[in-house]
């Protein structure tokens, strides 16, 4: 490395966006087809699922046959690069915390290998506080953002059914792919259980929506993001379509430093390390838009001091990084045994789930607030490593046949056992709603800085009784549905009190969330109803960060009609020189 | 590995997936530090970022077992996996080779591995005055009777058990994710298909149907 100096970009931009993910994405995506000329920062290479995935591999294609690594934790062909622990960035907690912190580093973020599960909030999930008294109520409320979900519906596919459900809003839905088999089992078993299972919303294209996009071919691994953009990623579907207009100038490996303010207080660019040359670099435009992920926005606020803003960028509330909270989890699975030996076809279906259950019960009846959904996954998927690990535990359960399978065992029997359970396995997982709270929340660790010399964030995060009875509840359903079916539980059915009903650590679902919310009072919230700093009004916030609350649905699609309802007030607030 | 989260990688397509099949690999985030061996690395074609590539070479080269310790792995692999008449054997799939490789990149296992086949030849040379590999094949089996039934194995063998579940475990592992494997589970995706729905004559045999609002409402292709 040569004498470290700092460069600052000549070029002035309308917006300078931080982060390629879903947020970052369509602020990049709307404000580039608007004219605006926009540079969008990634921290990580460019990514492009066209040529980058590794769709269609077989399992020996991979030395560790599809095992993980800390580059992917999700699997060798996953389409994400790095997860819980990153080289040279480490995070820090405080207590007895347990939080875990997934972070992308490419162009599209986790989008390119998320669920595609893509579920509007419903109208109470934006006053939750009003209903039951707990957290607070969004400054906006369902009506405000249906004309986005709407748009989004159309603009990037997704499908399902339109079931007339009161807090699981119709949208405007391609059509889903029928059932699986295990899928029919546990609609039988479910519905027996006065527990519903509708068709999945999932943004995956079962029929083309644009000549810039095929459709889905049906191999079951939108995890691995899909060379023909038929499920929606930030890369494919926002960032790589906005360059085409010619308005957007992309910077790869851009590690983001701080927001840069001028004297009165407005932000004026980002200064980042480029991760290719290490020299620092500065980049400067007429409003800055923050879509790095809700902990990285955060710390980048937090990072930002200056004697306008002496507590951190758009924290006089001093809220900035509290009322962080992620999706509750817990989990439960087992066998079939009726479909031992069952006849074999190509399952694959799209990449994910066909059927699921929207959050059915009503919390006045129970000893816990807000719901969850369960997401349900089995059947026939492409061998990887671990495959049919523990039949150590697992065959003596069974009588196949008249033949008994023992536990252990090998040769011959042992490879008619792998065949017969091959395909008979399912599971299910409780994704719910957790409270934000002020005392669970991510700062800057007064200690420890990254590679690049940037203070990290370190964790103080906690789970009360209403998070452990909810997994309490998830558990009990999902025993119940086993039971219905028939099935044998092999895993989580025995977790109780004394390890919180197998409730995963906060961080752990990736939905984290909240840390710089929203709301009409900037005594207590940095951002106003439009995602816009309250203390800097030309500083935007379009991950899930805004969040007040996070119902029991993923984020994502509220994280896009959110930036896309942002990216439009950015647009409106340039043109009439308000900013 | 505990064989609870790991069972949960097998089950869970692509949904909450990832959460649920990482949860067995927490423990593999260790450096392949001074591990010895090993042929295999990158895997060609598949995409990699420059972090990756980088690890990969680190691997190149490294062997771990010696060629005794690979003797004994080959055998107790086509024991587990012996040729029937659907589909070869362990080793005709390269399952050693396989657990070759993934000692170098999972370190973890390399102590269990390493310790459990001294275990074994311990066992051998007591008995028989032999390492595992030297004995007869019925020596072989005998020993092998005694770890390979963990319900039935007498309390001084558990270590022994242990051992061969991890084994097992592996063998399965490289074997049924090999060409050969795949193709004798019968598993028919990874490529580009048009999906119907349950066949008829399944949803007939487990006495299932879709509904009218399915069948309605769902793609179908002609």
């Amino acid at each position: 490395m040569g004498d470290l100096q700092i460069k600052k970009q000549s070029k002035q931009y309308d917006a300078v966006i931080v982060g390629s993910g879903a947020g970052g994405g369509m602020a990049a995506y709307v404000l580039a087809h608007a004219g605006l000329k926009v540079c969008l920062l990634e921290a990580g290479p460019m990514f492009d699922p066209k040529t980058d995935s590794n769709q269609l591999k077989n399992p020996w294609e991979s030395p560790r046959r599809g095992a993980s690594t800390k580059f992917r934790p999700f699997g060798d062909f996953d389409g994400c690069y790095w997860g819980w622990e990153i080289d040279g960035e480490p995070y820090t907690h405080k207590n007895d915390t347990k939080w875990e912190w997934w972070r992308a580093r490419m162009l599209g973020g986790r989008t390119n290998h998320w669920g595609r599960i893509s579920l509007r909030f419903g109208p109470k999930d934006f006053k939750r506080k009003s209903i039951d008294g707990l957290g607070e109520d969004w400054p906006i409320g369902y009506e405000d953002i249906k004309p986005y979900y709407d748009r989004i519906d159309q603009l990037l596919g997704v499908f399902g059914t339109n079931e007339g459900l009161p807090n699981d809003p119709d949208g405007i839905f391609l059509p889903p792919p029928k059932p699986r088999l295990h899928e029919l089992f546990i609609r039988k078993a479910a519905t027996g259980a006065g527990v519903p299972v509708i068709p999945s919303r999932l943004s995956i294209l079962t029929k083309q929506i644009n000549k810039e996009r095929g459709n889905c071919f049906f191999c079951a691994q939108c995890g691995r993001s899909c060379k023909v953009y038929g499920d929606f990623s930030a890369s494919s579907c926002l960032v790589i379509p906005a360059l085409k207009t010619g308005n957007l100038d992309l910077v790869t490996n851009a590690m983001a430093r701080e927001v840069l303010t001028n004297k009165e207080g407005l932000a004026t660019g980002i200064s980042y390390v480029n991760k290719d040359d290490m020299q620092e670099y500065q980049v400067y435009g007429r409003t800055v838009v923050l879509g790095a992920s809700a902990c990285e926005s955060a710390r980048l606020l937090l990072n930002s001091k200056s004697p306008r803003h002496p507590n951190g960028l758009a924290n006089s509330s001093n809220v900035v990084g509290k009322y962080l909270h992620d999706s509750t989890g817990a989990d439960m699975g087992g066998v079939i045994p009726a479909l031992l030996d069952r006849k074999r076809y190509n399952e694959d279906g799209v990449g994910g789930m066909h059927v699921y259950t929207p959050w059915w019960l009503d919390n006045k009846k129970l000893d816990f607030p807000r719901g969850y959904h369960i997401e349900y996954g089995g059947g026939f998927s492409q061998p990887s490593y671990g495959f049919s690990w523990g039949m150590e535990e697992l065959s003596d359960y069974f009588n196949l046949k008249g033949r008994s399978m023992e536990a252990g065992g090998y040769g011959a029997t042992l490879k008619k056992d792998y065949r017969a359970l091959f395909g008979t396995r399912i599971a299910m997982a409780g994704r719910g709603e957790a409270i934000a709270r002020e005392d669970s929340y991510c700062e800057i660790d007064p200690e420890v800085v990254d590679k690049y010399g940037i203070p990290v964030l370190r964790f103080n995060t906690s789970y009360t009784d209403h998070e452990i009875k909810q997994a309490k509840h998830m558990k009990e359903t999902f025993a119940e549905i086993l039971h219905n079916m028939g099935a044998i539980a092999l895993w989580g059915h025995k977790d109780g009190p004394e390890n919180n009903y197998g409730l995963h650590a906060p961080g752990n679902i990736i939905h984290e969330a909240g840390t710089v919310r929203m709301g009409n009072d900037p005594r207590h919230s940095p951002l106003n109803k439009f995602c816009q700093a309250h203390d800097c009004k030309n500083l935007f916030v379009v991950d899930g960060g805004p969040f007040v609350s996070q119902a029991d649905k993923n984020i994502t699609w509220t994280i896009l009609a959110l930036s896309m309802r942002t990216s439009e007030h950015i647009i409106d607030e340039l043109k009439n020189n308000h900013i | 590995m505990d064989r609870r989260k790991s069972i949960k990688t097998l089950v869970v397509g692509s949904m909450a997936a990832g959460v649920l099949a990482e949860a067995c690999k927490q423990a593999d985030n260790k450096p392949a530090e001074a591990a010895e061996t090993a042929k295999e690395t990158a895997g060609t074609g598949i995409n990699r970022m420059a972090e990756e590539k980088a690890y990969a070479k680190t691997l190149e080269g490294k062997v771990f077992f010696t060629p005794e310790e690979m003797a004994t792995i080959t055998i107790l692999g086509d024991i587990i996996i012996p040729r029937d008449e659907v589909s070869g054997s362990a080793s005709d799939a390269k399952v050693p080779e396989f657990i070759g490789f993934i000692v170098i990149d999972m370190p973890e296992h390399q102590t269990p591995m390493r310790g459990g086949l001294r275990w074994l030849d311990l066992q051998c040379l007591n008995r028989y005055s032999k390492p595992f590999k030297d004995c007869t094949h019925q020596q072989q089996m005998e020993i092998v009777d005694e770890i390979a039934w963990p319900a039935k194995a007498k309390p001084e063998m558990t270590q022994g058990v242990a051992f061969f579940n991890l084994l097992r475990n592996l063998v399965a592992s490289g074997f049924y994710t090999s060409e050969i494997g795949v193709k004798d589970l019968g598993y028919m995706g990874n490529v580009p298909n048009q999906w119907n729905g349950v066949p008829d004559e399944v949803l007939k045999q487990y006495n299932l149907a879709y509904t009218e609002k399915e069948l309605k409402e769902c793609i179908s292709f002609s």
